[in-house]
């Protein structure tokens, strides 16, 4: 009597791993042949490996950078607490999120400083956002998969599933990741107007530059490279006849810190 | 040692306390009534959704989960139902083809049952809502 | 076995119920941050993790201090410790138990905390702490205490509990390692990107914790009538003595590699911590502090004055902390990856709630150390 429990036990605990195997496995069969699935659309562009080209000889000022900026924060509701009541300038500073902005050349490239610089160099302020590394130390360090490399090469955040940890900050050799550290929405910017193609956050997760990912689905450029007025190329580097890599052929480029192997997937022409 | 009358009032407080939740929710459910959610025009228009009625009454949490899954992760974008050619914008709140894009009507379609039922789905803490017409 | 810890004097009651007075204050104000967000603390977006982090490194380093005390008794049969094992383990319990609460403290979604099991994520430092941190505890919490209740009944402790007192030794390494390569494994981090961190959190841990547990036992002896005994405390402070004697060596080569190399990337944190920071007055005492108490351990007949032995524990413990629980966190961030300074400082808020989860641990540690007083007293 024992003895046939216990094979019973067995064999259903064998026909449960089966049922546990064997259902996704038809489920994803079913939905890649016939009824209804999710797809690609036709219009996305795509790409073996996302890369961004930025010229910096297109720049002039940091007023060149202005319009870019605006254009990434506006498309993707990024606040801004500059103009917050009631909050000293070192709160503002510390709730600060940014996607692109401008850095002088000593604190883009820390590695390539050099006390006599050109005159052009030395003003200019060059526009850092995530470097869509292809070896990303902050993919590394997430403990859930809330940052993930996607197959075409772009970084991404999945807000939802992010538990606010920050150890992707501290991975981050760019200093690229922001942190709501208060929901973003209290922010004047977002009460005034938000942008109704993407979402805002909420607070406790971080974000980052996406490569407007939800543009590119659409069959549009990236937000700053539309705005660029040419200084930015955004396109595919595993394409050697690509826009990017047709740039990169015919000009002297540099990365940030390529020294730590990260590999970062945006270019600077200098 | 003759406490049991105190037991017993004590046990009857305990469980009365513990499931007042439910009693609360048996009564004032009989008063009220379930709400029916309420279709905009243009979904009325449309006639039909990614998957029939009732499998979307009970399933939109998972089928949403799914959505997101496939959105951020793979950038499957779009839902195809090959019988009809429909294609869907597997999107919450963003586009003309996204859940909200047709039922634009959040305070009557989703607001109700959720309210009703009491649960507080954190969509909207991020996922910006249509602006309804007053 | 906790109905013991119910039976009290006049003063284990007050001394409880100031630990849940400021528990208590604490929590309303974790509430106000779950509320608003972590912006009620200091951090920023350059230093992205502040005191909360800080204390929880510190902590599990007390925690892995405990077995100091564990492996010589079990692995080496050293009889004086049997007395004290007991409170190295529950010394662990409850550091390891603030350590999870300054985590939940950290997160910016608390309620998503799970998701670190739901999506577990082998290549991440974070899913071995997890797993390190939890099993220690569990270990620590098990063991402890199936052995006071087979000390409570008179009766040996069963042969089955050795496998898990033998695993929980390499746990105690493997927490503190863990926690470590959370950060020296980061790109970009100069300050932390170095082999020596491991050793180092490891010698500083080994020093804080068994220091900690020195003070504890003065404390037993004087509201109780638990005595560790003479030969105990003085064998676990030498383990202090030759701890942060190692601590303070490795930071000795950190310093050496980064000012004789020269390299600004490494020069430039260690310039930030004791030449230009905010935190410059308190690394240089906590160097001055573990100084002195080497000096003071290290020449016997001071060490065995109790007095002074007291005295170093707390150089030592104090010492540890700012070094760990202060600098080594800015010290990290500061200067961030674009070479900025941003300063941090903890806000009120913060100070509140790091405070009570201090208060919640000794509120744990007082229980459980009530409880093995009691049954060593029920069996003297």
């Amino acid at each position: 009597m024992e003895k046939s429990r216990r094979s019973f036990l067995k064999i259903a605990g064998v026909a449960a791993l089966g049922v546990g195997f064997t259902k996704p496995t038809l489920n994803a069969y079913a939905s890649s042949v016939v009824g209804p699935h999710p797809q690609i659309g036709d219009k996305a562009l795509s790409a073996h490996h996302w890369g961004m080209v930025i010229d910096t000889r297109k720049f002039h000022s940091e007023k060149d950078l202005e319009p870019i900026v605006e254009a990434c924060h506006k498309a993707h509701n990024v606040p801004d607490f500059s103009d917050m009541p009631n909050a000293t300038s070192a709160e503002k500073k510390r709730h600060e999120i940014k996607w692109i902005w401008g850095e002088p050349y000593h604190n883009a490239f820390t590695d390539k400083e050099n006390h006599y610089q050109s005159h052009r160099i030395e003003h200019l302020s060059f526009p850092v956002l995530c470097n869509h590394c292809e070896e990303p130390p902050c993919v590394l360090a997430c403990p859930t998969k809330a940052t993930f490399r996607r197959d075409d090469g772009i970084v991404l955040m999945d807000f939802h599933r992010c538990i606010g940890c920050r150890f992707c900050m501290a991975a981050c050799p760019y200093g690229s990741r922001s942190f709501n550290f208060v929901d973003p929405r209290r922010a004047e910017n977002l009460k005034e107007e938000t942008c109704p193609d993407f979402p805002t956050r909420m607070k406790g997760v971080v974000e980052k530059c996406n490569l407007c990912a939800e543009r590119l689905a659409k069959g549009l450029q990236p937000a700053c490279a539309e705005a660029s007025k040419g200084a930015i190329a955004v396109g595919d580097l595993g394409d050697p006849h690509s826009n990017v890599r047709v740039l990169l052929e015919h000009n002297f480029s540099i990365r940030r810190k390529p020294s730590l192997g990260t590999e970062p997937s945006v270019y600077y022409i200098v | 040692m003759n406490d049991k009358k105190l037991i017993i009032i004590g046990l009857l407080i305990f469980f009365g306390v513990c499931s007042s939740v439910c009693w609360y929710n048996w009564l004032s459910a009989a008063e009220k009534g379930a709400p029916e959610p309420l279709l905009s025009e243009k979904a009325k228009a449309a006639g039909y959704c990614v998957v029939p009625k009732d499998k979307m009454k009970a399933e939109h949490m998972k089928i949403l989960d799914q959505w997101r899954e496939h959105v951020v992760r793979t950038g499957k974008r779009e839902y195809v139902i090959p019988e009809t050619g429909r294609t869907f914008n597997m999107s919450l709140s963003t586009g003309e083809d996204s859940c909200m894009g047709c039922h634009s009507n959040k305070s009557e379609f989703c607001d109700r049952c959720h309210d009703y039922a009491s649960v507080k789905p954190y969509c909207w803490d991020c996922h910006l809502e249509p602006k309804e017409k007053e | 076995m906790l109905e013991t810890a119910l039976k009290g004097n006049r003063t284990y009651w007050v001394w409880l119920g100031i630990l849940a007075l400021i528990i208590g204050a604490g929590f309303v104000v974790y509430l106000q941050q779950f509320k608003i967000g972590l912006g009620i603390t200091g951090m920023s977006r350059d230093v992205s993790w502040g005191f909360y982090i800080a204390q929880f490194t510190f902590l599990v380093g007390v925690a892995a201090g405990g077995v100091m005390i564990v492996l010589p008794y079990y692995l080496h049969d050293y009889k004086a410790f049997g007395k004290i094992t007991i409170l190295g383990e529950f010394l662990a319990v409850s550091a390891i138990s603030m350590c999870l609460m300054f985590i939940i403290a950290d997160l910016g979604q608390p309620m998503r905390a799970l998701n670190v099991i739901l999506h577990p994520t082998p290549r991440s430092m974070l899913f071995y702490d997890m797993i390190v941190l939890n099993g220690y505890l569990f270990l620590n919490i098990f063991v402890g205490w199936i052995v006071l209740q087979c000390e409570r009944n008179s009766v040996p402790p069963p042969k089955w509990i050795k496998p898990f007192i033998y695993i929980s030794i390499p746990f105690a390494f493997g927490i503190h390692t863990v926690t470590a390569y959370l950060y020296c494994g980061l790109p970009g981090r100069h300050f932390w990107l170095t082999a020596i961190l491991a050793p180092r959190f490891l010698s500083s841990a080994f020093a804080a914790g068994p220091a900690f547990l020195i003070l504890l036992c003065f404390i037993l002896r004087k509201f109780t009538s638990f005595d560790a005994g003479e030969k105990a405390i003085q064998t676990v402070s030498k383990i202090v003595t030759y701890a942060i004697i190692a601590n303070v060596f490795f930071f000795g080569c950190e310093v050496f590699v980064a000012m004789y190399s020269g390299i600004p990337g490494h020069v430039v944190h260690l310039k930030y911590l004791f030449v230009d920071g905010i935190l410059a007055p308190w690394m240089w005492t906590s160097m001055a502090l573990m100084l002195l108490a080497i000096l003071l351990l290290l020449y016997p007949p001071t060490r065995r004055n109790e007095s002074v032995l007291i005295v170093a524990c707390i150089l030592v413990f104090a010492g540890t902390w700012i070094d760990k629980g202060l600098g080594m966190i800015s010290g990290g961030f500061v200067p961030n990856p674009l070479h900025q300074m941003n300063e941090y400082a903890p806000t009120g808020m913060e100070l509140m709630i790091t405070l009570a989860v201090w208060a919640a641990g000794f509120f744990i540690l007082t229980v459980l150390y009530k409880m093995a007083v009691t049954v060593k007293e029920e069996t003297a």
